[in-house]
């Protein structure tokens, strides 16, 4: 185990944002922590990088307590945050250089270093201009390479995406699962994206109220569920009629259709059609980390960041300089 | 703990941040030609304070002014770089909070001194003697003042949330420092109750040491001067040491 927490929690005054959370991180994999947005997930992540200190209960970072060895836990780890860090009045190769020289990378290795991280995100060509002529993407790439310079066991990378439009996205994803693979790093990972926890994630804890409800493979939560849910409207719907079907595994009454789950929906969604009678439509879709998120707190993970964006941020920073 | 290439990280950024920000380094030419011309002017009177004339008898409490002015108000950088997240990486790596807190002081000093050399060659203009090694002395002096301050400048900006706040205790605070400093009038014609503010400011031995070394008048021995600036300058560290600690607990 690389990270195991132990009764971790943190109360701020009257909200406890982490709730007793104990937690196994394999090497080697890449591991969400998927909630709504005060879910804790920040929080955690920031016990873990030594920012926050615990309430209660502690945790091991690659073998080293995160109160009791604090510096030891951040040669470790590398960090890309929530918010952008990076300098932007220096440039992408400057911002690295100093990093290395904070972080103690030896000097005859240093510029050696630099042109690896920088290929790795592919920023070699923008590596001289001022990071403030970068575009949002980019700056995360660059953070991306920054954690990445001395070499830790373990990144972590706090909503990586956050207000990015779709193909940087995507495009961050890929450099992502790049390094997981190349580098073969530990990657925890915080969002409230579920495409970016299924896409990403060999395991996926799912925290809400500073709780860990449920964690698996993102495959096995999906058939905690059920595979396919089929949403059905109709007037009059004969319920005795629905609970006798064996493949209904799940069954919930909306406020003018009828939710329902069901196994292999392209073999049983004919016989189900056949069984209830006259419908006014039908819709199959397969399960998605939502319902899982539905199934197991009862509310929905809102999809768009309300809070402060990646690139709103920027701006902000831009415009107070 | 001190980590010496950690302190250089730190410090070479605030100077290329520095250079880059066009204001500052303009500010740093300019407001030091405008202190000499308010004061050289304006204030050249024919009065003359130990043996010397006003205009020249304040020339060292200009330099000092000048320094104490930009070191404290340098203190408002780290709520920016604090506001802006920029501190954060920083704050997070694996060096002492003393390396981080010397490296920024550091910082500080760098970007004081290049207006304090500026303003020192402007004293030949009105006609101050200094000589090579005068004018290296003075440089050390100022030094010296410089890390003292910078050091309560950061202290102070560690320990405030808001820039608005930062503003107005700097302003709470500079102008006392200042004005019972000695750098305006010689302190031994003061009342006894508004010396021992004097005698506890730590800028009074700073405003002591450059005015003997540029027009040789003094009141306290040269090694009580440095002792209480070095002092002072150690202790901000340790202060500065702890605030930079808690500064990443919070936010």
């Amino acid at each position: 185990m690389i990270i195991s927490t132990k009764n971790l929690t943190k109360n701020f005054k009257d909200l406890t944002a982490v709730d007793n959370v104990n937690l196994e991180i394999e090497e080697g994999e890449i591991f969400g922590l998927l909630g709504p947005n005060g879910a804790g997930k920040t929080t955690m992540i920031s016990m873990l990088c030594t920012i926050l200190r615990p309430s209660s209960g502690t945790a091991k970072v690659n073998g080293y307590d995160i109160i009791k060895q604090p510096d030891k836990v951040r040669s470790s780890i590398g960090i890309v945050f929530q918010e952008p860090s990076v300098d932007d009045l220096l440039t992408g190769r400057e911002n690295l250089e100093i990093h290395a020289l904070i972080y103690k990378v030896p000097s005859d290795i240093r510029k050696k270093r630099v042109e690896e991280v920088l290929n790795l995100v592919g920023l070699e060509k923008r590596a001289d201009s001022l990071v403030k002529t970068y575009s949002g993407g980019m700056r995360r790439r660059l953070e991306l390479a920054r954690g990445l310079m001395h070499h830790p066991k373990i990144l972590f990378l706090d909503e990586p995406t956050l207000g990015l439009d779709p193909q940087t996205r995507e495009h961050i994803w890929n450099y992502i699962k790049k390094l997981a693979k190349e580098k073969r790093i530990t990657i925890v990972l915080t969002t409230h994206y579920m495409e970016e926890a299924d896409m990403l994630c060999d395991r996926i804890a799912i925290i809400d109220s500073g709780k860990i409800i449920v964690l698996d493979t993102s495959k096995k939560l999906k058939n905690k569920v059920g595979e396919d849910i089929v949403l059905i409207k109709m007037d009059n719907p004969d319920i005795a009629a629905f609970k006798k079907l064996k493949f209904v595994t799940s069954f919930e009454k909306k406020d003018d259709s009828i939710q329902i789950t069901i196994k292999d929906s392209s073999k049983n969604l004919q016989r189900l059609l056949c069984k209830i009678g006259k419908i006014e439509s039908v819709e199959v879709r397969p399960v998605t980390l939502n319902d899982v998120f539905i199934h197991y707190t009862g509310k929905e993970i809102r999809s768009e960041g309300e809070e402060g964006g990646y690139m709103e941020r920027i701006m902000e920073s831009q415009a107070r300089r | 703990m001190i980590e010496l290439g950690s302190i250089y990280g730190v410090w070479l950024r605030e100077i290329k941040v520095y250079v880059r920000e066009k204001e500052r380094v303009i500010s740093s030419f300019i407001s030091p030609i405008i202190w000499l011309f308010v004061f050289g002017t304006g204030l050249g009177a024919n009065i003359s304070l130990q043996g010397v004339s006003y205009q020249v008898f304040i020339y060292p409490g200009i330099l000092v002014m000048s320094l104490l002015f930009t070191s404290i108000f340098y203190g408002v950088y780290i709520i920016w770089d604090r506001k802006l997240d920029f501190l954060k990486d920083v704050l997070v790596a694996p060096i002492s909070r003393t390396s981080l807190f010397i490296g920024k002081m550091l910082g500080g000093c760098t970007d004081v001194m290049i207006q304090t050399t500026i303003l020192l060659f402007l004293g030949l203009l009105i006609g101050i003697s200094i000589t090579i090694q005068i004018f290296l002395y003075s440089l050390l002096v100022l030094f010296v003042i410089s890390l003292a301050m910078v050091g309560f400048g950061l202290v102070l900006g560690s320990n405030l949330k808001t820039p608005e706040a930062f503003q107005l205790v700097a302003n709470f605070v500079v102008w006392p420092v200042f004005l019972l400093s000695g750098a305006l009038f010689p302190i031994s014609n003061l009342p006894s109750w508004l010396s021992t503010f004097t005698l506890l400011n730590p800028l009074t031995y700073g405003v002591d040491a450059i005015r003997s070394a540029i027009l040789g008048v003094q009141t306290f021995p040269t090694y009580v001067d440095f002792a209480v600036l070095i002092g002072f300058a150690l202790i901000m560290i340790l202060i500065g040491t702890i605030s930079f600690g808690r500064m990443q607990q919070t936010k």
